[in-house]
C-alpha cells in the first residue's frame, strides 16, 4: 500500500500568535512546528501499515511550506514514517486553502498510485477543516473525514464519524482521503533510535515546477479570499476574582449573575 | 436584488436556530433563498417566518445516504441556475466540508467560521476570530460567488415575513459523489437541555468535577443552560465527545460561559473565549482561567455550585 500523510508546519499554539502587516501570519518570529493535530494522521499513518503486515507498504509525510516547514516532515520521519517530500516556493507564500490544496493535490498525484491521503482534521493555525474535502474533490477521490475509529479490511474503510446530529459510520473503496481527530489515540514520540533512523531517510523538494503547477495559480496574489483588516483583541479585563468562605462565593456569584441579568 | 442561498440546517424538518440566523444575515446581502434538503412536507412557514423570498425544495432520498459531496454538488447546481451573489453555510464540521468542496467547483472564494458578516462595496465583509480568540479579522472573498460558513450564534434572529414561494428543484448527482457511503447512523439522545452551540448559556465541568457531574448539571438545569465539558473530562469517559467544548470539540459564543472545575488552557479557551461574559468556580487562585473571568470564585465547586444552584432557584421563584 502506498499512503500519504500530510502534515503541515504550524506557528506553536501557545506561543504569541501575530499577523505580519500584510496580514499573513507571522510564521517567523514564532517557534513553528508540526502541527499537533498532524501527528494524529501520522499515528494512523503508522498505525496501518503496521497492522497491512504489508512489508512492501510505504508512507510518505507530505508537507507544502515555507524552508523552515521541513521540519514538520523531520518530525515525521523520526516518528516512523518512511520518506518525506517537502514542497517549497517563493510563489506559494500567502496561499489560502484553495491553492494549498491544488499544490497538495498535485503532489500526491506526482508521488503516485496513492492508496491513502491521510489528514490531521484540521491545522492549528487556519483551523478550516477545508483542505482534506478539497483535496478529494480535486483527486475525485471519496472523502472519508473527521474519523474517531478507523477500520480497514482489504480496499474497504469503514470510520467513525462524530457528526452534529448523529455519530455515523462512514464506509468507502480505496483509494481515498481520510482525516482523523484527536480522538483516534495519542500519537507516539519519536524514539532515540527513530530519531538516528530519520537521518537517513529519503526526503525530497519540490518546487512548484517539479509539480507542473504554475506560479501565478498560487500565492497571496491570486488568493479567492482577501484579509482587509486584523485587530488584536483587546486583552480582557480583569474581573472580579472573590475567594468562597462559608457560602460566600456562591452567593457573590448570584448577585453578579443577576446584576447581568442572568437570573 | 441576487439571491443569497442559505443551506438550511434542520433535524427532521425542524429548522434550527442557526438557519434563522443566517437567513437574518443574508437579509443584510440581498434577497434570503433557503435551500432546504430533506424528505416529507419543508419547513416553510419557519423558513418565511426569517424572511426567505424563495425556497428551493430539494428531495434527499438521493443524497441521504452519502457523505457531504451531493450536498456539494446540487449547491453548484443551484448557484449556477440562479447567479446567487453569495452563499451561507452553516458553520458545522459537515457546513465545512460541503463549503470547500463547492468553493473548489464554483471556483471561488470561501470564508470559514464567520462570526459577522456585513454588506460590503464590493460584496460580502466578514469578521472571524482566530488565534483561539485573541485575534479579530475582516475579510472578503475577492474571486467568483463567495462561500461563507457562519458559526452558531453570530446574529441575534430577527422575524421579517418572506415570501417564501417554494420551488422544487432535482439535482444531478453524479456516482463519484456517491462514493462515501453513510453505512449507519446513530442519531445524538436527546438531553433534554439546549443544543451546545446554541445555547445562551454553558455551564461546563472539567478535570476538576472528579466525575462527578451532578452538580454542574444542577446548575445548568436551574440556569437553563447547556452542559459541556473539557477534554480531560472527555477522555476520562465522564461525558461523551459531543459535550467537549475546545479546539477539537465545539466552539462556544454563548451569552454566559460557566467553567467549574477547568484550568482554561489554550485548547479549551479557543472554544469559549468569544463567550460575551465568562465566570469560574476553582479551587486554585492561579488557574489561568481567572485571567478571562468577569467574576471568578476561588472555592470548591462541590460545595459552590449546589449552594449557587439553590441561590438561582430561590432568586427564580
Ligand atoms: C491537540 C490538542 C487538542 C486539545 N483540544 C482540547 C479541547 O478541544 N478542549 C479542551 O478542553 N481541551 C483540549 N485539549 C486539552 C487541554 O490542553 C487541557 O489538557 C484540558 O483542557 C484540561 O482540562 P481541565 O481544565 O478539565 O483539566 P486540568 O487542566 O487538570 O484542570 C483542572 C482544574 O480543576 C481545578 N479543580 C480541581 N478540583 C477542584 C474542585 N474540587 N473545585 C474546583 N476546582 C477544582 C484545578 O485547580 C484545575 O485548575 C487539547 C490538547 C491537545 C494537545
Ligand atoms: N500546507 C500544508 N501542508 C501539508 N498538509 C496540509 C497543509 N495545509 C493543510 N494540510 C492538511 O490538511 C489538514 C486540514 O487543514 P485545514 O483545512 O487548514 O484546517 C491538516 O491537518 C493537514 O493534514
Amino acid at each position: 500500500m502506498n499512503i500519504v500523510v500530510c502534515v503541515k508546519h504550524v506557528p506553536d499554539a501557545t506561543a504569541d500568535r501575530r499577523f505580519e502587516d500584510d496580514a499573513t501570519v507571522d510564521r517567523v518570529g514564532v517557534d513553528g512546528l508540526l502541527s499537533e493535530l498532524d501527528e494524529y494522521a501520522v499515528e494512523q499513518a503508522l498505525q496501518i501499515k503496521e497492522k497491512s503486515g504489508d512489508e512492501g507498504t510505504e508512507v510518505t509525510a507530505l508537507c507544502v511550506g515555507p524552508e523552515g516547514a521541513v521540519d514538520a516532515v523531520r518530525k515525521a520521519l523520526q516518528m516512523g514514517v518512511d520518506k518525506g517530500v517537502h514542497v517549497s516556493d517563493e510563489a506559494i507564500a500567502g496561499s489560502d486553502a484553495i491553492a494549498t490544496s491544488l499544490v497538495l493535490a498535485e503532489a500526491v498525484k506526482k508521488i503516485g498510485d496513492v492508496d491513502l491521503v491521510v489528514c490531521g482534521m484540521a491545522s492549528t493555525d487556519a483551523s478550516m477543516s477545508v483542505v482534506p474535502p478539497m483535496i478529494a474533490e480535486r483527486l475525485g477521490l471519496p472523502q472519508v473525514t473527521l474519523a474517531s475509529v478507523i477500520e480497514l479490511q482489504g480496499d474497504q474503510i469503514r470510520i467513525k464519524r462524530d457528526g452534529d446530529a448523529a455519530t455515523e459510520v462512514i464506509g468507502a473503496t480505496l483509494p481515498v482521503v481520510l482525516s482523523v481527530t484527536d480522538q483516534t489515540g495519542e500519537a507516539r514520540y519519536p524514539s532515540f533510535k527513530g530519531i538516528m533512523a530519520a537521518k537517513k531517510k529519503p526526503l525530497e523538494t519540490y518546487a512548484l515546477s517539479d509539480l507542473g503547477v504554475e506560479a501565478e495559480k498560487v500565492g497571496l496574489s491570486v488568493a479567492w479570499s482577501a484579509v482587509e483588516e486584523t485587530t488584536e483583541r483587546p486583552p480582557r479585563t480583569a474581573g472580579e476574582i472573590v475567594t468562597d468562605e462559608d457560602g460566600s462565593g456562591a452567593t457573590a456569584l448570584a448577585e453578579f449573575l443577576a446584576s447581568k441579568k442572568f437570573i | 436584488m441576487s439571491e443569497i442561498l442559505v443551506l438550511v440546517d434542520h433535524v427532521d424538518g425542524t429548522v434550527r436556530k442557526t438557519t434563522n440566523e443566517l437567513l437574518t444575515l443574508a437579509r443584510r446581502l440581498g434577497e434570503p433563498s433557503a435551500v432546504y434538503v430533506g424528505s416529507g412536507e419543508a419547513p416553510v412557514e419557519a423558513l418565511k417566518k426569517f424572511g426567505a423570498e424563495k425556497i428551493y425544495v430539494v428531495d434527499d432520498a438521493e443524497i441521504k445516504g452519502y457523505l457531504v459531496a451531493p450536498k456539494a454538488e446540487l449547491l453548484q447546481q443551484l448557484v449556477e441556475k440562479t447567479s446567487a451573489a453569495a452563499v451561507l453555510i452553516p458553520s458545522s464540521g459537515e457546513g465545512k466540508e460541503i463549503a470547500g468542496r463547492l468553493a473548489i467547483k464554483i471556483e471561488s472564494g470561501l470564508i470559514t467560521d464567520a462570526v459577522d458578516v456585513e454588506a460590503g462595496a464590493s460584496g460580502p465583509v466578514t469578521t472571524q476570530s482566530v488565534f483561539a480568540g485573541s485575534w479579530t479579522v475582516q475579510a472578503k472573498v475577492t474571486k467568483g460567488t463567495p462561500v461563507i460558513t457562519v458559526k452558531p450564534n453570530s446574529a441575534a434572529p430577527e422575524e421579517a415575513a418572506g415570501a417564501g414561494t417554494v420551488e422544487e428543484f432535482a439535482p444531478t448527482i453524479s456516482d463519484a459523489a456517491k462514493a462515501a457511503q453513510i453505512v449507519a447512523s446513530q442519531p445524538r439522545k436527546a438531553t433534554g437541555r439546549p443544543e451546545l452551540t446554541e445555547a445562551a448559556i454553558v455551564v461546563s465541568g472539567g478535570r476538576g468535577t472528579g466525575g462527578d457531574f451532578e452538580p454542574v448539571e444542577n446548575l445548568a438545569d436551574a440556569l437553563g443552560a447547556a452542559v459541556g465539558a473539557s477534554r480531560a473530562a472527555v477522555d476520562s469517559g465522564w461525558k461523551p465527545h459531543t459535550f467537549q467544548v475546545g479546539q477539537t470539540g465545539k466552539t462556544v459564543s454563548p451569552q454566559l460561559y460557566v467553567a467549574n472545575g477547568i484550568s482554561g488552557a489554550i485548547q479549551h479557551r479557543a472554544g469559549m473565549q468569544t463567550s460575551k461574559t465568562i465566570v469560574a468556580v476553582n479551587k486554585d487562585e492561579e488557574a489561568p482561567i481567572f485571567e478571562l473571568v468577569d467574576f471568578g470564585v476561588v472555592g470548591d465547586l462541590h460545595s459552590v455550585l449546589p449552594a449557587l444552584t439553590d441561590e438561582v432557584t430561590k432568586r427564580k421563584g
